[in-house]
């Protein structure tokens, strides 16, 4: 049995922050780097799976990132993942998320997984786009927004429970082997422990690029692309009307105004 | 003449009112870029849906049979694959919801159409779309070009345009499309009745978000909540956490505070999730410690502080 999980490490914008000369994106000087939330109940998933399975089977964890991204996936293997992919050169700067299913589809053909795990979305730009993406490349089965799953490892098919708006629900079947986008709350991702840690270091992280996956300039960055950023600005935002004071003058004026607003 | 085709989206028999936004979003195009507006019914009972659609400015109705009544992915992206194939569109818009998160980014995948998704802002410059969307947590905001591509598929943020209303009597015509289902429908779960409220019903609401840091601490809220007459929700890491029931979550997954005048947000940094279900509110109030929290950005009132002694003091004013 064998798991993929695939990972972004989202950027955090620092409350100041500039954007780059050319106009096209934020001044990355301004960025403070995390593991994307979803990441972590996809990487749970998998290791519940596994572990309800007498501990068989391998997980590997991969991302599409530049150097910092390593230390993501580090913690993936901190948390139990047996491997760790990294696929980056410069060619792979400005690929949209087309350009990026493009090479996590080849990632996905080389390792022939059972099944493929990615986040719902990625917290910073929230595209919700690249697991389905993979999928449609792959030809696979795919669901989307999965907040409970019952897969046997090695079964032809899977049940599981997409998570619609207003807290309605859709269980459906999918055929497997398929790529899953998990939604948050469908587990309780673990801690790293510290001797996972310390073991982590010692696991093999592959760094390639994409021509070792047999994909050409033109499959990735802007060329392989089917949307660009032309234009990168600070939104004009409302403000709120600020209440100022010490908290009890602060709460005093908070009681008035709910008072007047509500009626009461 | 450019076409401007909809993808009307439906669940459990009933049109989901975004698809009238949709449709209000290519009326306000068609007007500046002199296209028409079709409208795709997607399903197996997709026919039914015509009546709701047929609001003003729509030119053309095109439904397609699919097997599956309820959504499908495969089918659902065949039947679109297949719209646009036959009828060359210049624009698509789909609704940014959970179904199109299921299916949309296939289209874009192909690699031959222009793809954005959560756009909330769509022109034309040279006879080029431009979509515009929010990166890096909605700090930023970015427009988009699609070179080369003579179709553009976007998924529209809900809430962005109000619906379109009124009545027309487009044409209507229907198209065909196979598909190989790999998953299936088995039922539709509804959220289990709590015996507790109806938050959608409520006209005062109060809502706890992270701020509140711990479990035991709910309580407090939930006594302050009761005095000041207001209902108590939540945003989404409380439901998670089983802090508070599923039923009291505010936002996208959670209910829409249909019936919500006065919305007080205590520790709440109003993610665009919580914000699909109260950014309509008249009257949003937000007490926060992070001054950026993008809750101040569409709050009438702010206080940038402790939830904590806020709420300390805000309790004596109401005794």
């Amino acid at each position: 049995m064998k798991i993929l999980v695939a990972i972004k490490q989202v950027a955090n914008l620092d409350d100041e922050f500039e954007i780059r000369e050319d106009g096209k994106d934020v001044d990355h000087d301004f960025c403070d780097y995390e593991i994307n939330e979803w990441d972590d109940y996809s990487l749970e998933t998998a290791l519940q799976i596994r572990e309800n399975n007498g501990d068989e089977g391998e997980i590997v964890v991969v991302t599409v990132g530049p150097d910092e991204a390593e230390d993501e996936l580090r913690k993936c293997l901190g948390k139990g993942a047996d491997r760790a992919i990294r696929v980056w050169d410069d060619a792979i700067e400005g690929s949209d998320q087309v350009a990026i299913a493009r090479i996590l589809t080849k990632i996905v053909e080389k390792e022939s997984p059972d099944m493929v795990f990615m986040g719902v979305q990625a917290a910073d730009n929230a595209y919700a786009q690249t697991g389905v993406a993979v999928a449609q490349q792959l030809g696979w089965p795919h669901a989307a927004v999965v907040n409970s799953l019952d897969y046997a490892p090695g079964a032809s098919s899977a049940t599981a429970r997409r998570e619609l708006e207003g807290g309605l629900e859709e269980e459906i079947t999918v055929n497997c082997p398929a790529v899953l986008t998990i939604q948050l709350g469908i587990n309780e991702p673990r801690y790293a422990s510290l001797r996972g840690i310390k073991q982590a270091a010692g696991k093999p992280l592959d760094e390639i690029s994409h021509g070792d996956l047999g994909l050409s300039d033109d499959d990735v960055g802007e060329a392989g692309s089917v949307s660009r950023v032309r234009k990168m600005f600070v939104p004009q935002k409302g403000q709120a009307e600020l209440i100022e004071g010490t908290p009890a003058e602060q709460a005093a004026r908070l009681a008035e105004i709910l008072k007047e607003l509500s009626g009461a | 003449m450019s076409e401007i085709l909809v993808i009307a989206e439906h669940r459990g028999g009933e049109l989901r009112p975004v698809s009238l936004e949709l449709i209000a979003a290519a009326n306000e195009l068609k007007a500046s870029t002199g296209s028409t507006v079709a409208v795709a019914l997607i399903g197996a009972d997709a026919a039914s849906f015509t009546g709701a659609v047929s609001v003003d400015g729509v030119d053309e109705i095109v439904t397609v049979a699919t097997n599956s009544a309820n959504f499908q992915p495969d089918e659902w992206a065949a039947a679109v694959t297949a719209l646009i194939e036959a009828r060359s569109s210049s624009l698509v818009l789909l609704p940014h919801s959970v179904d199109s998160w299921g299916f949309a980014p296939a289209l874009g995948a192909t690699g031959n159409y222009g793809f954005a998704t959560d756009v909330f802002g769509i022109a034309q410059d040279g006879g080029e779309w431009i979509a515009t969307r929010a990166m890096y947590k909605e700090k930023v905001h970015a427009e988009l070009d699609f070179p080369g591509k003579s179709t553009v598929v976007l998924t529209v943020r809900g809430g962005t345009w109000k619906p379109a209303e009124g009545s027309s009597s487009p044409a209507v015509s229907s198209l065909e499309a196979s598909a190989t289902a790999n998953s299936q429908h088995v039922s539709f779960v509804e959220p289990p009745a709590t015996g507790d409220v109806d938050i959608t019903q409520a006209e005062f609401m109060m809502s706890i978000g992270r701020g509140i840091a711990d479990e035991d601490n709910v309580e407090q809220f939930a006594e302050l909540s009761e005095t000041i007459g207001a209902t108590l929700g939540c945003s989404r890491p409380i439901a998670d956490a089983g802090w508070l029931p599923k039923s009291r979550q505010v936002g996208q997954s959670g209910q829409i505070v249909a019936n919500c005048k006065l919305y007080l947000a205590l520790g709440i940094s109003g993610s665009v999730q919580h914000q699909a279900g109260m950014k309509h509110v008249e009257n949003i109030i937000c007490v926060n410690t992070d001054p950026e929290a993008s809750i101040f950005s569409i709050a009438r009132y702010g206080i940038v502080g402790d939830i904590f002694e806020i709420a300390e003091e805000l309790e004596t004013h109401f005794e």
